[in-house]
């Protein structure tokens, strides 16, 4: 015999205002609300030493654990940062969720111990159960992606002022096909307007292990590859140091793709290959895709 | 009882000065990334089937109802207006640039008589959050004194006949440094209308009027009144004439046919209340009594974003937060004795904003002080309505930190609240007034203790105002236990409870019927109303008077909202 389980939610219904909320009469012009949410949302309890606390025990053991398991990760190069003090801003390659929990766990302390994290406000903002899960897990702050929003710009340069480092996805969201999209500016700004070093990172093959849209994990090697800090010169503007940034992923992921050697030379001969791929918009373009080619097995020339 | 047409036609009009007459709620109040919008003007809404029951006021408790679609309306007060962003600079600017009078300082002299006077505790309602405006002005005009080289300064609660403050009241009125300045030295104190060296007589008007004032007062080289605005009855002459003045001066417009020819009190143009207290104030002036009067107003800010701004928001904007707010208010409101609920409700401090600061020519600065009220509480009502419904609150002017006794009730409701119009009553003459209340057989004996004879020898006998006033005024008046007690405890004076039943004359004359929702129906027949339990009830028995289906106006008040009808 089959028994029906009673939906609390239809009871409360059942019950009426102001068990539930109220329609709004006839005539009457609905307020709109101040929203707490999207570039709104106050993520200052989440930098609190108790968040912060069980944030890196989560991400020291379950994130890790995960990361691990399904990453299997490879970091290279973090002696780049050998010589660098201070608040930083590492901006790297975004093709999938994994993204931020291997970050959070690869990038080298003491940077990882006092990070956080720019996070779409109206991706991972829109909710309030969202937005306090990405506050606390991730130590994300609301960054707007698709307009200019000064509130976000002047959230991130308090929090580098106060000695936070900043880890930033320029592309502005996932890759849709492996391929990277063009970078946006705000990261290059925050440098030039907080005089803050930029890292730039490139991820290998964390798009192969979860892509866009996939539910499913396959798991692999992937390769983070940590590049030497940048500065924007004197009389650099945000404009053209964003290009620099671009510039500097794009040789990174030339450089897992082969090795250091290879890659400088056609960095300066400007042959490295463009993170956005061909531009034909053709079978190419996908039999290209970083997600669907083999991971570059061969070993690095020099230096090893 | 002959039954009149239909009163009002059901329309949604957002009205106050800016109201337009769209329907809507005017601009939203706030949006993303903007400045907060200007605050939304009253609302009158009428009442579909989609209309979600409405918070009334019930005393100490709150109730939720349902009011009957296509024949009700409801009246929101409009949102508070923003108050000024540097007060303490605005109250320094009145002083140096008063209306229609030279300059504070240049008033001030060394070897002056200064007499600084203030509004008691009857306003604001509920009290305000620290510092309050007394404290801020008079603090104000003290340093000017100071650098004027004044030393015989008397601060004086202007209570008239009200109870005398307390030592905590004064201090949270006036602030610890002025009240540890002046109260040890005898300086700052209660004014005293019944104590025979401390009272003068000034005249009489041309209506015969006698005018008594504060001897003290009227011996000064210079008043200064510092006034809270709350509602437009307050202020002008009424300041001085009334609240420094005597049972002898008072009983000239304290009365039942003076009340019965105000319509009423809020609206000055139309009140012999006020009419009366400015032939008392022309009495004043010839007599040579110098005033400074220093008027402020306040916003509609009674609840802020604490805990209580639930019972502010209109009930369709409640969110989760403030739905489940107010049940665990309710809940727990309702599970407490009276005595808890009391000291919990009265234990709230509104964070009211000063909205305006005037000082000057008693009269010029009121006019602007009259204005700034309007602004802040004015609601335009097209027609009148057969049916008033009015949910009265925990706290009146006469009962703070104190209970609201069964006559009290019958003045806030048929006093205060009735007389919240301009123009016409909200109610069409005939009409029945309905209001919830517990309405127990409860008195505060040390602040009322009048009330309770009032209560068990005036009303047993009758409930008609002119047969109280011939009957009993006098004797209430003059008993020497009242007196003693109002000049020497915290009671209000004998006469007090009449005032308060003369306060409600003119809606008894003008009302078919009252009937009080939730009242304990002993003391509701005391009272000469009628009781019900439900407000169902209260409709059916309404409508035995004035036919089937009468029209309804439900008067969403607190915060403040007075009705323009026309």
């Amino acid at each position: 015999m089959k028994v029906q389980v009673p939906n609390p939610l239809n009871f409360l219904r059942g019950l009426g205002f102001p068990y539930t909320a109220a329609a709004t009469p006839r005539g009457v012009e609905p307020v709109a609300q101040a929203s707490k949410l999207g570039d709104f949302y106050e993520t200052e309890w989440a930098r609190s030493p108790l968040a912060q606390a069980t944030r890196t025990a989560a991400l020291e053991t379950i994130g890790r654990a995960v990361t691990t398991a399904a990453c299997r990760p490879e970091v290279r190069n973090s002696d780049r940062l050998d010589a660098l003090r201070g608040p930083t801003i590492f901006v790297a390659n975004h093709q999938s969720h994994l993204d931020t929990a291997l970050l959070l766990t690869t990038i080298p302390k003491p940077w990882r111990q006092q990070l956080v994290v720019a996070a779409a406000a109206d991706y991972f903002f829109d909710s309030r159960h969202s937005a306090a899960l990405a506050a606390w897990a991730y130590g994300a702050v609301p960054m707007e992606r698709n307009k200019v929003s000064r509130r976000s710009a002047d959230r991130a340069a308090a929090l580098l002022a106060d000695g936070w480092s900043l880890l930033i996805f320029p592309e502005g969201g996932r890759s849709l096909d492996g391929w990277g999209l063009p970078h946006k500016g705000g990261a290059a700004y925050l440098s030039v307007k907080c005089n803050i070093p930029i890292v730039p990172i490139h991820l290998d093959g964390t798009g192969r292990v979860l892509r866009k849209g996939s539910k499913t994990l396959n798991p692999q090697t992937v390769v983070v590859n940590i590049g030497a800090p940048l500065m924007p010169e004197d009389d650099q503007d945000a404009r053209s140091f964003a290009v620099t940034i671009e510039q500097a992923v794009a040789e990174l992921a030339d450089e897992t793709s082969s090795d250091w050697w290879s890659a400088r030379k056609r960095a300066r001969t400007g042959q490295t290959p463009s993170l956005s791929g061909p531009e034909q918009d053709s079978w190419r373009r996908d039999w290209t895709s970083p997600e669907h080619k083999p991971r570059a097995t061969e070993s690095r020339s020099w230096p090893n | 009882m002959s039954q009149q047409p239909r009163s009002h036609q059901p329309r949604s009009t957002a009205s106050g000065k800016s109201g337009s007459g769209k329907s809507g709620t005017g601009k939203p109040a706030q949006r993303r990334g903007q400045q907060p919008a200007a605050p939304r003007p009253g609302l009158v809404l009428d009442v579909d089937r989609s209309t979600p029951p409405v918070l009334l006021h019930s005393g100490e408790q709150f109730r939720l109802e349902r009011l009957p679609a296509g024949r009700s309306r409801i009246i929101y007060p409009p949102e508070p207006l923003p108050g000024l962003e540097h007060p303490d600079e605005a109250i320094r600017d009145a002083l140096l640039n008063p209306v229609d009078s030279d300059p504070l300082p240049a008033q001030l002299f060394s070897g002056m008589k200064l007499t600084i006077a203030f509004d008691d505790i009857s306003l604001p309602l509920p009290k305000m959050r620290r510092p309050d405006i007394r404290q801020r002005v008079i603090e104000a005009v003290l340093d000017l004194a100071a650098d004027a080289g004044v030393d015989d300064i008397h601060i004086i609660a202007a209570l008239a006949l009200h109870r005398r403050m307390t030592e905590a009241e004064l201090r949270y009125c006036l602030g610890d440094r002025i009240y540890d300045a002046f109260a040890p030295r005898g300086q700052l104190y209660n004014h005293d209308a019944e104590d025979p060296e401390g009272m003068v007589m000034l005249g009489e008007t041309r209506h015969g009027e006698e005018v008594q004032m504060s001897k003290r007062a009227a011996e000064s080289d210079l008043i200064i009144y510092v006034n809270i605005n709350l509602v437009s009855m307050d202020g002008g002459w009424k300041s001085t004439a009334t609240g420094l003045s005597g049972y002898q001066g008072i009983r000239h417009h304290h009365n039942v046919k003076t009340m019965r020819n105000t319509k009423s009190f809020m609206d000055q143009e139309n009140s012999e209340l006020h009419r009366s207290n400015w032939r008392q104030g022309d009495v004043l002036k010839s007599a040579g009594i110098n005033i400074f009067q220093i008027e402020t107003t306040v916003n509609n800010d009674l609840f802020g974003d604490g805990p209580l701004s639930v019972l502010a928001k209109r009930e369709w904007e409640w969110s989760a937060k403030d739905r489940a707010t107010f049940l665990g208010v309710k809940t727990g409101l309702d599970r407490l004795p009276p005595s808890s609920r009391r000291r919990i409700l009265h234990s709230w401090e509104a964070p009211y904003a000063l909205t305006s600061v005037h000082a000057g020519e008693v009269e010029a600065v009121h006019k602007l002080t009259t204005a700034e009220v309007y602004k802040q509480q004015l609601v335009s009502v097209e027609g009148q309505t057969d049916i008033v419904l009015y949910g009265l609150p925990y706290v009146g002017p006469y009962n703070v930190n104190s209970i609201m006794n069964p006559i009290l009730v019958m003045c806030l409701g048929l006093g205060y609240f009735f007389n919240m119009y301009k123009g016409k009553p909200v109610v069409r003459e005939g009409g029945v007034l309905i209001m919830t209340h517990p309405t127990t057989n409860e008195f505060h004996p040390v602040h009322h203790p009048s009330y309770i004879d009032f209560f068990e020898q005036v009303l047993a006998e009758t409930t008609d105002p002119i047969e109280i006033e011939q009957r009993f005024e006098t004797s209430f008046a003059t008993d020497e236990w009242y007196r003693h007690l109002y000049r020497t405890s915290h009671a209000y004076h004998g006469v007090h409870p009449f005032y308060m039943w003369y306060w409600g004359s003119h809606a008894l004359e003008h009302l078919s019927q009252v009937i009080i929702v939730g009242g304990d129906p002993a003391t509701v027949r005391r009272l000469g109303f009628r009781p019900a339990s439900t407000l169902a009830d209260a409709l059916e028995m309404a409508s035995d008077v004035l036919g089937p289906d009468p029209s309804i106006t439900y008067v969403k008040n607190p915060p403040l909202g007075m009705a323009d009808v026309t």
